[in-house]
């Protein structure tokens, strides 16, 4: 028997297990006829070397025994996904998505429509047969109102489960994508028709223009139950009277969409910055953070010291921390900040932690203090009771003192808030309360470097460094002489 | 050079210098900072970051690009780790190398976001379909958040299997010192499997299925073989062991809440130790039973217990069964985190002081 070379696929078909030429799909299916145009359009355009097909489950799930190209077989439904994560990872290559209507059309859905939202740059292939092939000739979105499937044993009632799915006429309300087409395989012309838009696809993705989506309708004769001849005649006239062929829009020949095109016009007011570049991790990391600490060094003979800085969302209270943090780590102390967080970030009480030691830090947590910050009342009658032996709280002066703290514990009332109004400076608080454990001498560690640390905490706002440099001054020559 | 910055962030930086690619993902708290540092920082290094619409599609992207033969992550917190179970059992099927980083938080269902370590099972012992397995780290400080996202990588690679990095939303969200490496890490090249698009690896097929049942009994076959040799990677750290009477066999952030409690102990003259897994899987099955041969054992977890069974599975597989059969444990759940004056009082019950 002579052999007739076919373009673009594997000569004899050994991934199957069998070393044949037979494919696996049923007499008069779309699935075959579309095989053998995609290999061609591949192997025609030399694109092999640089294709990877993401290959579907269902139907089309054994391409890869086929099309001699690179493959990856993705999971059901996420093929959109992975051929993604593939032109992403590769955008040198021609990437191209191969999907049924289960896979695309339902439980892929949304990862094929967002893709084509972001404008990926690959082309996918919708397989439209109206129902599912390989699980038994089930309901798909696709299928026809009336239409017989094994789960629509009387015929589909849009009552129950609505209209059939049309995908181009979805995706073409998306701005992104630069091809939607429907075409059929159900007789020569159609299928002469059908490779040369396949022929499209390739093209655009040769030339990395994005995303494409070509619909291809297809006979399922096993699951018509009916002969190739009648499962052909079904989709000329059933299916395309339901979902008409045409290419909605090619960018490149000048078919776009209207309402797209006045769609681009009005969303252009913001402007997208352009990312600056560098060459390396260590250049991009390399930046100061104005404070530029030495790493930490064992001192066993520094002891532990734990602070909870406590108040409402606003009044500067995690930075408060930080910036003790930060004066910790210039000397060489082990150091650890932890913020609450969630829905308290929103409003409502904000507190912090920070834990400073002269060996590696083991718990994290801050179960009783040795120092307290507390800028408003709620923070400190929850916290108040948990101070160590010996510890500190300062607590603003607005606060009623409610509740007295431990035996041992000492307590000092600072007017922060109000003292930050009168220097006009009413965000200051948190820099009153800096000053305050200064002028009571309760964090243990060096004036200057609370200093410094505060300073590069405005790094971004260079303008108030100054400012806050003099506000703690001030503040700590006030709680001083007082 | 060293940073003070949010251990989340710490995992950004790791991967960049573990050469990592891209990075898939959707926001959740309390993970939602890597997404950050990663949105900023991939691009300026020309590098990629997509923000997917849902976490199955992150797991399926990177499906994609690491078939394409790139390093490539996620980060999530536990729905969003459910949700990406399908995807982990797809990239161990095909034996792809990604890494997930899961910033454990609260659950079951919605939850909350304050730390747990209740997604142990899916994190340690694979939690989607079928027989395959992760390699897991679980870092306890900003510094490891960074290091253990790069060895998450290499192991990744060494092993072709997906690594998740297993951390909780207390790690996530607290700031310390973190020494960054000084040379980023050369990629690893995966031309003779990856589908590449380049002439070479045209003929190279990605894919998990096996329709024939005999040859996908020699694939599991070869998976199996592959998790015992993972074994010769495993890690684990001891504390103040040596001499101890009470070991305290704690992971992550947990094992930090156990130094401290030894420490304290010590303090009172009562001899405690901490054995602390750093992989979770492999299991540092032979440490923990030269760490605990013929001592109590008590577990310092913040699930129901998933972690305390592993320990004992783990000692009984070893040949102790008295000591598996005598674990103790404390534990908190729903976002609380188990307190060193806690862990005090049970260890002092377990030693009868």
């Amino acid at each position: 028997m002579k052999t007739i070379e076919q373009k673009g696929m594997y000569q004899k078909f050994p991934r199957s297990g069998k070393d044949t030429r037979v494919t696996h799909y049923c007499a008069g299916c779309g699935h075959g006829i579309v095989n053998k145009l995609v290999a061609e359009c591949c192997a025609e355009m030399g694109l092999q070397d640089q294709t990877i097909f993401v290959d579907p489950v269902g139907c089309g799930v054994f391409t890869y025994y086929y099309w001699d190209a690179a493959h990856i077989s993705a999971a059901h439904g996420r093929a959109s996904a992975a051929a993604t994560g593939v032109s992403r990872a590769r955008p040198d290559a021609v990437t191209i998505a191969y999907q049924g209507d289960g896979d695309l059309g339902a439980i892929g859905f949304n990862n094929a429509f967002q893709a084509a939202s972001r404008g990926e740059k690959f082309g996918c292939i919708f397989i439209n047969n109206s129902l599912y092939g390989m699980t038994g000739g089930q309901m798909a979105p696709t299928t026809l109102e009336g239409e017989k499937t094994t789960t629509t044993p009387f015929g589909r009632d849009p009552a129950l489960t609505g209209h059939p799915l049309h995908v181009c006429e979805v995706f073409n309300q998306l701005q992104a994508p630069v091809y939607i087409a429907r075409v059929s395989v159900a007789d020569t012309k159609r299928i002469m028709q059908c490779k040369q838009a396949i022929k499209r696809l390739f093209e655009i993705q040769r030339d990395h223009k994005g995303y494409a989506l070509l619909e291809i309708l297809a006979p399922c004769p096993t699951n018509f139950r009916m002969d190739p001849l009648k499962a052909a005649e079904f989709c000329k006239n059933e299916m395309e009277a339901e979902f008409p062929l045409g290419t909605f829009r090619d960018v490149d020949k000048g078919v776009t969409p209207e309402a797209i095109g006045a769609q681009h016009q009005a969303s252009a007011a913001l402007e997208v910055k352009s990312v600056p570049q560098v060459a390396s991790c260590a250049e991009l990391f390399g930046v100061s953070d104005g404070v530029d600490a030495p790493p930490a060094e064992d001192d066993p003979s520094v002891p532990e010291r734990r602070f909870k800085f406590a108040g409402y969302g606003g009044q500067g209270i995690l930075s408060l921390g930080i910036c003790v943090a930060e004066a910790a780590r210039l000397e060489k102390r082990h150091t650890l900040w932890f913020p609450s967080y969630g829905p308290e970030q929103r409003g409502g009480s904000a507190s912090c932690s920070v834990v400073v030691s002269g060996t590696p830090i083991g718990s994290p947590t801050v179960e009783h203090p040795d120092v307290l910050v507390c800028m408003n009342q709620p923070s400190y009658e929850r916290f108040v009771g948990d101070v160590k032996k010996g510890g500190i709280v300062i607590v603003d002066a607005s606060v009623p003192i409610t509740k007295q703290p431990p035996e041992g514990v000492k307590l000092y009332q600072v007017p922060a808030i109000q003292m930050a109004e009168d220097f006009g400076v009413p965000k200051a608080a948190n820099t009153m309360m800096l000053a305050a454990l200064r002028a009571f001498k309760a964090t243990g560690l060096d004036d200057a470097h609370l200093e410094t640390a505060l300073c590069a905490s405005f790094k971004k706002k260079p303008q108030l460094v100054e400012k806050n440099r003099d506000l703690l001054h001030r503040a700590e020559a006030a709680l001083l002489n007082n | 050079m060293t940073k003070f910055v949010k251990s989340n962030e710490a995992v950004v930086m790791g991967a960049l210098y573990a050469g990592c690619d891209l990075y898939f993902g959707y926001p959740i708290t309390p993970a939602s900072e890597i997404a950050h540092g990663a949105a900023k920082w991939f691009p300026m290094l020309g590098r990629t970051f997509v923000q997917a619409e849902c976490e199955t599609a992150s797991v399926n992207m990177m499906f994609g690009a690491a078939g394409a033969g790139k390093l490539c992550m996620t980060a999530t917190s536990g729905p969003g780790f459910s949700l990406m179970q399908e995807g982990i059992s797809y990239l161990a099927g095909a034996e792809l190398p990604a890494v997930i980083v899961d910033v454990n938080r609260a659950g079951p269902g919605l939850g909350n976001v304050y730390p747990e370590q209740s997604d142990y099972t899916p994190a340690v012992k694979g939690g989607g379909h079928g027989n395959y397995q992760t390699f897991t780290l679980a870092p306890a400080s900003a510094q490891e958040m960074c290091d253990f996202t790069i060895k998450a990588f290499q192991m990744a690679a060494k092993w072709r299997t997906p690594a998740v990095v297993f951390a909780d939303g207390l790690q996530g969200q607290m700031m310390e010192a973190v020494e960054l490496p000084d040379a980023e890490l050369p990629r690893p090249d995966f031309s003779e499997w990856a589908a590449q698009g380049e002439p070479a690896t045209r003929r190279n097929l990605v894919k998990s299925i096996f329709l024939d049942a005999a040859a996908q009994e020699v694939f599991n076959e070869h998976l199996q073989r592959k998790y015992e040799d993972m074994a010769a990677d495993a890690m684990a750290e001891t504390y103040l062991a040596a001499d101890a009477e009470l070991i305290i066999v704690a992971f992550g952030i947990a094992s930090r809440v156990a130094r401290t409690t030894a420490e304290t102990l010590r303090r009172k003259g009562l001899k405690v130790g901490v054995f602390r897994p750093i992989t979770l899987n492999p299991f540092p099955r032979e440490r923990l039973a030269a760490a605990a041969k013929g001592r109590k054992i008590m577990t310092i977890e913040l699930d129901a217990g998933q972690f305390a069974d592993d320990v004992r599975l783990n000692l009984a597989k070893a040949g102790l069964g008295a000591e598996a059969a005598n674990v103790m444990m404390i534990h908190r759940m729903g976002g609380q985190v188990v307190t060193v004056d806690d862990a005090v009082k049970a260890a002092k019950m377990i030693l009868g002081k």
